[in-house]
């Protein structure tokens, strides 16, 4: 008969000497579904990562053996534009003489080289070939693309790059001068093979 | 109001469905007998109006995913194959998009009348964050909705808001990119990311119904807000819900989609931008990238702050307070009518919203970016300052004593409360006839 009375079961009889035994129990209970449950929400997040397909598109090259002096040329890697450019001696010379206390972000951004490398055009420019720049042509601002590629494009106050979004000038080294944008346009990975070409990534 | 059910079934199908589940009673006690404040105004209409909205859109929603491709190659060109060779299918896009700028144009009204006559305020607070939270739903799922056409806006807006989240690189390094890149699922917007903002874009609609859903138990429990904010306290304060105010619904609802069809059929491109008829290009950036006209505000908060992390702060920030705002303001009177110094604070916040609106269209320089920051600095000002200090220091205006008082003049709180003399002079009519046999049903 359904008795209100629990003396009558036995796992209610340790109320007294054994208290902890139903929490700790509830406790594990409780702690393996949450742990079971975050393990099978992690496929439902990580699915949304950049794929197998996507990570393996990530190397490209180029022939630069077309890209005279003072012209550049803009190719997709990771489905962004990589704008390259050989630059001229003056543009060179211009980047050089800027003193590092002038720049709003005074690192390198070069992925070849340490997170920490100071924003010289040395380290801006390809490895002993300083006329060349290579560098992802993404405002790090909000991700817009800046204009200055073409010869006749507004090259902005410093005749680098210039954002249309929201104002942001770059110098010839594709450093931040002016604007919104808070760091200089990334360098990616890339490493001549030849002379005249380059793999990217 | 929670009120004593009077549902009575009439047939034996009524009472064997009444015992198992009573769907006829919900309807019956919600939304035919249910008591509504007697005097309230048209703006009253714009939550059925929005409910109209919401199913409209999901309809013709459903209706164009069914031609819709969601791949980079094609999403730009089935948008126009839907335009020029689906039956119907320029009705029905046409539809879609200018119904999303209708849904906001009648959730911003809405949520203005909310915010006039106090609709926040207790016993409302659950009501008002449910509201909220539909509003943040909605900006989501139109944000989702215009990336779907691929064409050059959409493209760079979607660009330009994911990569609003690398601002947190400037936090955490790396933690930003991190993000926006699983956002996208790749390292720049491209396929994996349209996909999947079609998948989220069908999706959210029915969050939202859910939530209208909870919204709409939270407001069935303390009952309709009305223009004078004083509460109901007898039922000659309160009509039936219908047929009074199904047919007030009703008849504002028609009105209001004049205005919709008007625009469908004569000027369908009236608030688009016309760049969004180019294709979608990763290498060219438009010019000037402008949100569609119900971001405009946000946009302009966005722009004014000159760090990037801060910007997006306080973009959120700008909708984040709203959940708050029944805590924040301190003024126990609910309508503005009766708030002789919040009333001027108020109508100089609708002039900064709408300023802010013109200004997000505009270039972000020079006297733009300072006007931004002047209204941008009020619109925070007017929720963490005004509504806290006025509400404290304010002498608001006498209330009238009833709901009943406000409508019929001082005389009616000394006639009898059951039957008000209004009832008693138009008895004779039909309508009147409803009206008493509605009361006394709740009696």
């Amino acid at each position: 008969m359904a008795s209100s009375d629990t003396s009558a079961d036995p796992s209610l009889d340790h109320e007294e000497n054994d208290p902890s035994r139903r929490d700790v129990m509830m406790i594990a209970a409780g702690a393996f579904a949450a742990i079971g449950g975050a393990a099978a929400l992690w496929p439902l997040l990580d699915q949304m990562n950049p794929d197998a397909s996507t990570l393996s598109l990530a190397t490209i090259e180029v022939d630069l053996a077309p890209v005279e002096e003072g012209q550049a040329i803009t190719v997709m890697w990771r489905g962004k534009p990589v704008f390259i450019r050989n630059r001229t001696a003056e543009e060179v010379e211009e980047a050089r003489n800027v003193e590092l206390s002038a720049l709003p972000d005074p690192l390198a951004r070069n992925m070849n080289l340490a997170d920490t490398a100071p924003a010289t055009d040395e380290n801006r420019a390809a490895l002993d070939k300083e006329p060349w720049l290579v560098m992802i042509g993404v405002c790090t601002h909000l991700g817009c693309i800046p204009q200055g590629q073409s010869v006749g494009a507004y090259k902005g106050e410093y005749g680098g790059w210039f954002c249309p979004c929201h104002g942001s000038s770059y110098d010839t080294a594709g450093r931040i001068r002016k604007g919104p944008a808070p760091e200089n346009m990334y360098i990616p990975p890339y490493a001549f093979t030849s002379d005249t070409k380059i793999k990217i990534g | 109001m929670a009120h004593e059910s009077t549902y009575q079934p009439t047939s034996g199908f009524a009472r064997w469905l009444d015992s198992r589940l009573p769907i006829p009673r919900l309807v019956h006690d919600q939304f035919v007998v249910f008591p509504a404040p007697r005097n309230l105004n048209y703006l009253w209409t714009f939550g059925a109006i929005l409910s109209f909205l919401l199913v409209a859109q999901i309809a013709t929603g459903i209706v164009l995913a069914m031609h819709y491709q969601p791949t980079t190659a094609d999403a730009f060109n089935s948008i126009e194959k839907i335009m020029r060779d689906v039956n119907w299918g320029w009705l029905l896009r046409y539809a879609h998009a200018v119904g999303a700028s209708m849904f906001f144009l009648a959730a911003y009204i809405h949520m203005f009348r909310g915010l006039y006559y106090g609709s926040y305020k207790a016993p409302r607070e659950i009501l008002w964050i449910l509201g909220c939270l539909i509003f943040l739903l909605m900006i989501a799922t139109a944000f989702m909705g215009y990336s779907l056409v691929w064409g050059q806006m959409s493209f760079w807006a979607v660009t330009v808001i994911t990569n609003l989240f690398s601002s947190l690189d400037s936090v955490i390094p790396g933690f930003g990119t991190m993000l926006v890149q699983w956002i996208w699922g790749g390292f720049s917007v491209g396929e994996p990311t349209l996909n999947r903002l079609f998948s989220l874009h069908y999706l959210f609609p029915f969050i939202i119904a859910g939530v209208v859903v909870l919204h709409v138990w939270a407001l069935h429990i303390p009952g309709s807000n009305n223009p004078t904010g004083v509460d109901v306290k007898t039922s000659s304060d309160t009509l039936s819900f219908h047929p009074y105010f199904t047919i007030k619904d009703g008849f504002a609802a028609v009105m209001f989609f004049i205005l919709f069809a008007g625009l469908v059929f004569y000027a369908p491109n009236y608030l688009g931008h016309s760049d969004n008829y180019i294709p979608a290009d990763p290498l060219v950036t438009p010019a000037h990238i402008v949100p569609e006209w119900y971001f405009l505000p946000f946009y302009a908060i966005l722009r004014a702050i000159p760090d990037k992390l801060m910007g997006v702060i306080a973009m959120f920030a700008s909708i984040a307070v709203l959940f708050v705002i029944p805590w924040l303001d301190t003024s126990r009177i609910r309508s503005v009518s009766y708030r002789p110094i919040f009333k001027w604070f108020f109508w100089l916040f609708i002039i900064s919203c709408i300023a802010l609106g013109y200004l997000g269209a505009q270039v972000a320089e020079g006297w733009y970016v300072f006007f931004s920051r002047v209204f941008t600095a009020y619109y925070f000002a007017f929720f963490l300052l005004v509504m806290p200090i006025v509400g404290l220091i304010e002498k608001p205006k006498r209330l009238p004593g009833s709901i009943t008082e406000s409508v019929l003049g001082p005389q009616a709180s000394s006639a009898p409360v059951a039957k008000p003399p209004k009832d008693s002079s138009v008895d004779a009519m039909p309508g009147g006839a409803v009206a008493a046999a509605a009361a006394e049903g709740r009696a």
